[in-house]
């Protein structure tokens, strides 16, 4: 199975703050791997870290083979990155076909065209218009995201990645904020995602974790705690602890 | 449907009903076109206020390059005249020293202007927001102090004057009464509108457009976010530069007010009062301002401050935008 | 060495103009994040006030300009008060759009009631000769000008670092919901505050009437130079006003002596280099 994602080491200091401290992990095709902890625990500037919008100070990011440490996220994005945030971070007044039409321009290069009409290229007004569909929102095409029901914008962050069509998705929180009732369509989501594609998601939800991991790394105070399956990971007497505070 | 949650307010429940199936832009040529017919109409209407006419024509199109910078890129400038006026002396010295073609000098003020917001914003683009803000007002003011001292190439404080402006197409005199003067302006004009529209629904216009809106994800999706916002600001510089050449080729001369920070903020109040972001409320808002300048103008002008003070004021007080918003979502669909 | 003397000591007094005028401005763009354009309006509403209070109502100098800078602080609170507030949540190019706006009124509105001509403010004797230091003699009114500049800037700090007040200031500008939340009155703090803004322009006016003419379009002709040493300093910070202004008022007026015409070109150039040097201020607050 090959392998995607490669962290080496890394390590990350905001000023005295040390948030990320030697974490090491790897992914594979396939993998869907979670990452808990408490919070505070440094997940999203991991996170931030892989995908490119924040530096580490020292260890290595290898995507698929290529050390993309000191590079910035469009060439990650070029390498099949994808991820979403914890907070949504859409558009606001474009309509959500365009905010999807976006990101299919970016991955087929064509984000520098500047004469002919977004209208002009079918084929990924199409795609676009599929994508939607298989998110149960077609029918808020021409709505801007802003006007959208929270859950929904949450979908829309999910579908921008993988209009992508990444080898490795960050996928930070994709259910936060969003009450139990409408995340159907989430966990659908989640569950239709490509088979091969490598997932690192973010959660607290418990549920959700035990039941859509293959792995299960967990962070505590910037450090890797454990790594391995649910079932290893339920029985960890050190993830009890830093979770339910009995001594280990 | 999806009931309201702890951060967003209350979805919008009937959506759909409001908005059509996908999103659609209007052609790029009917809004041009139906500024060519304006302004035509106006021209044949106001035969004796041609002069006035022009003026409002070169207004129109600076603020609709700024409107591509500020509106667009969400670039919020003070310093647009700088490329105004390097598209102004361009076209002037090039008359003076060159060939008085109007075309060629036209070309030359495009050149001037897309060159100099090219370098200029290579180094700008690198800051955000305020910081920015203030560096496009030091570069404006960095070209006017050269262009002060370099009197022998601009006629430093007394102007750039005595260049003469051949037949545009060879053919077409610039007459008197300012016929061939405005119809060239109003062509101009509209073939720069076109092309604006064009830029703002292409990919490259909607990938500008998200960038304003949200450049985190942007980048999240791989945009190249410098180098777009680059191109932009280089367009809008060279059609801000072809607003400058019309200027110097319409009135025979050119001074430091084209460099001048007034110029700019001016130009900034014209885009504000129309409305940013769509084309059509910068030529909305220069239309206006130009004219109520114009039939104040004759008034002592500190008077006319009176009345544009107060306008500016209940124009945000009252809020118009959110009329002209309305307005357009009931007229037109969202592209 | 005449000339530098003279640019040290005319560059230093230009500089402390320009801090006491822009402190205010630094403070409100941090704490309300209110884009303010018509703030230098209020340098010249102090201005004229004393003016008028010292030639027309033949006031005593040295009661004329507190009263002109009270007049103006209560100006400012009027307008924070009825209309200013309102748009803190607006979009910033709408504060821009209103507060320019406004500073046209306030030139027309200032045209109307005194007509285009500058205005003059009669010094008193004591101020009007020269200070002998025993090396050079300096004109009383830079000394003035220097010593009143430092002593807001020490008068600011104190009041931010040391007094109740300081520290409700403090809170609002770095977590205002938090600090409503704690029973700060954050309506009285954006008042005074804005209030102690407008003031410390209207002094700033009245100090700088020699080197910057009090006329109508004053609001407007120095707003720029004022923008500037906000941006260099850096929102928020009193030090980073001084030091911005110091610096680039001696530029400027070093540039006036010795290059005059290349205009301002060198303090853009400064101006430029500065903030891409130190984009969030010189001090980085």
């Amino acid at each position: 199975m090959s392998l995607l994602l490669d962290i080496r080491g890394l390590d990350k200091r905001f000023g005295g703050l040390h948030v990320t401290r030697g974490v090491s992990f790897q992914l594979r095709a396939g993998d869907r791997l979670a990452l808990i902890g408490p919070n505070g625990a440094g997940k999203t500037t991991l996170v931030n870290q892989v995908s490119g919008v924040l530096r580490p100070d020292a260890g290595e990011i290898r995507l698929r083979g290529e050390n993309v440490t000191r590079l910035g996220q469009a060439r990650r994005v070029r390498l099949g990155l994808a991820r979403t945030f914890q907070i949504t971070t859409l558009a606001p007044h474009l309509p959500v076909q365009r905010q999807i039409e976006m990101a299919l321009f970016e991955r087929e290069g064509l984000g520098g065209r500047a004469w002919r009409s977004v209208d002009a290229y079918p084929a990924l007004n199409a795609e676009a218009q599929g994508l939607l569909q298989r998110f149960g929102l077609r029918a808020q095409a021409a709505t801007p995201t802003e006007d959208l029901a929270y859950g929904e914008q949450r979908l829309v962050e999910m579908a921008l990645a993988l209009a992508l069509r990444p080898r490795v998705l960050l996928l930070d929180e994709p259910m936060a904020g969003v009450p139990k009732g409408d995340g159907a369509r989430l966990l659908a989501a989640l569950d239709s995602l490509p088979r091969d594609l490598a997932v690192l998601i973010i959660e607290h939800d418990m549920d959700l974790v035990f039941r859509f991991a293959s792995r299960i790394v967990v962070l505590a105070e910037g450090a890797v705690l454990a790594d391995g399956s649910p079932d290893e990971i339920r029985r960890d007497p050190k993830v009890r602890a830093a979770y339910l505070g009995t001594p280990a | 449907m999806n009931t309201s949650t702890t951060l967003q307010g209350p979805a919008k429940a009937p959506s759909e009903a409001r908005h059509a199936a996908a999103p659609r832009c209007r052609p790029a040529w009917r809004a041009p076109l139906v500024v060519l017919a304006l302004g035509a109409l106006a021209c044949a209407l106001l035969p004796e206020q041609l002069g006035l006419m022009t003026r409002i024509f070169i207004a129109a199109l600076f603020v609709l390059s700024l409107d591509l910078v500020v509106g667009v890129a969400g670039l919020a400038t003070l310093g647009h005249a700088a490329v105004f006026g390097t598209g102004a002396y361009a076209a002037g010295i090039f008359a003076l020293k060159v060939m008085p073609d109007p075309l060629a000098g036209l070309a030359i003020g495009i050149g001037a202007g897309g060159l100099l917001a090219l370098a200029s914003g290579a180094f700008l683009l690198r800051y955000q927001g305020f910081t920015f803000l203030m560096l496009t007002v030091a570069v404006a003011q960095i070209v006017l102090s050269l262009a002060q001292k370099a009197r022998d190439w601009t006629g430093g404080d007394d102007g750039l004057s005595g260049f003469t402006v051949g037949p545009l197409l060879g053919h077409f005199a610039f007459d008197l009464e300012g016929r061939v003067a405005a119809f060239y302006a109003l062509a101009v004009l509209v073939l720069m509108h076109y092309v604006a529209r064009r830029l703002v629904d292409s990919p490259f216009g909607l990938a500008v457009r998200g960038i304003h809106e949200n450049r985190a994800r942007m980048a999240a999706l791989g945009t190249p976010v410098y180098r777009r916002l680059l191109a932009m600001y280089a367009a809008a510089g060279a059609i801000a530069g072809a607003a400058g050449a019309l200027s110097a080729q319409t009135n025979a001369i050119v001074g430091l007010d084209s460099l001048s920070f007034a110029l700019s903020a001016e130009a900034l109040v014209m885009l504000i009062l129309g409305g940013a972001g769509r084309l059509s409320g910068a030529l909305v808002g220069a239309v206006v301002f130009t004219l109520l300048h114009h039939t104040a103008a004759s008034i002592n002008p500190y008077h006319w401050l009176f009345v544009v003070g107060f306008m500016l004021m209940a124009v945000v007080l009252v809020s118009p935008a959110k009329a002209w918003g309305w307005l357009r979502r009931r007229v037109g669909a969202a592209s | 060495m005449t000339v530098l003397f003279n640019i040290a000591v005319d560059g230093l007094a230009y500089g402390m103009v320009l801090f006491v005028i822009a402190v205010g401005l630094s403070l409100t763009l941090g704490l309300m994040r209110f884009v303010n354009l018509s703030h230098c309006a209020f340098a010249m509403v102090g201005g004229y006030c004393a003016a008028f209070l010292v030639r027309q109502a033949q006031w005593n100098f040295w009661l004329a300009v507190p009263a002109a800078i009270i007049a103006t602080a209560a100006l400012g609170a009027v307008l924070e008060m009825l209309v200013l507030r309102h748009l803190y949540r607006r979009k910033e190019l709408d504060q821009v759009l209103f507060t320019i706006g406004l500073s046209f009124f306030l030139i027309a509105a200032t045209n109307a009631l005194a007509g285009p001509q500058v205005q003059l403010i009669p010094l008193p004797p004591g101020l009007a000769g020269s200070v002998d230091l025993g090396f050079r003699t300096l004109p009383a009114q830079r000394l003035l000008v220097i010593g009143a500049g430092l002593a807001v800037a020490a008068g600011a700090a104190w009041i931010v670092a040391r007094t109740r007040f300081g520290v409700w200031l403090r809170a609002a500008v770095d977590h205002s919901g938090t600090a409503s939340s704690l029973g700060i009155p954050i309506r009285v703090v954006q008042c005074a505050s804005f209030a102690a803004g407008a003031a410390l322009a209207g002094f700033g006016g009245i100090l700088g009437a020699e080197l910057m003419p009090l006329e109508p379009y004053y609001a407007l002709k120095y707003l720029v130079l004022v923008l500037v040493v906000v941006a260099v300093g850096g929102m928020g910070s009193i030090a980073g006003s001084l030091a911005a202004a110091v610096v680039l008022g001696v530029i400027e007026t070093a540039s006036k002596y010795l290059a005059s015409d290349w205009g301002s070109l060198f303090f853009f150039l400064a101006m430029a280099a500065l903030l891409a040097w130190r984009p969030d201020g010189l001090l980085k607050r």
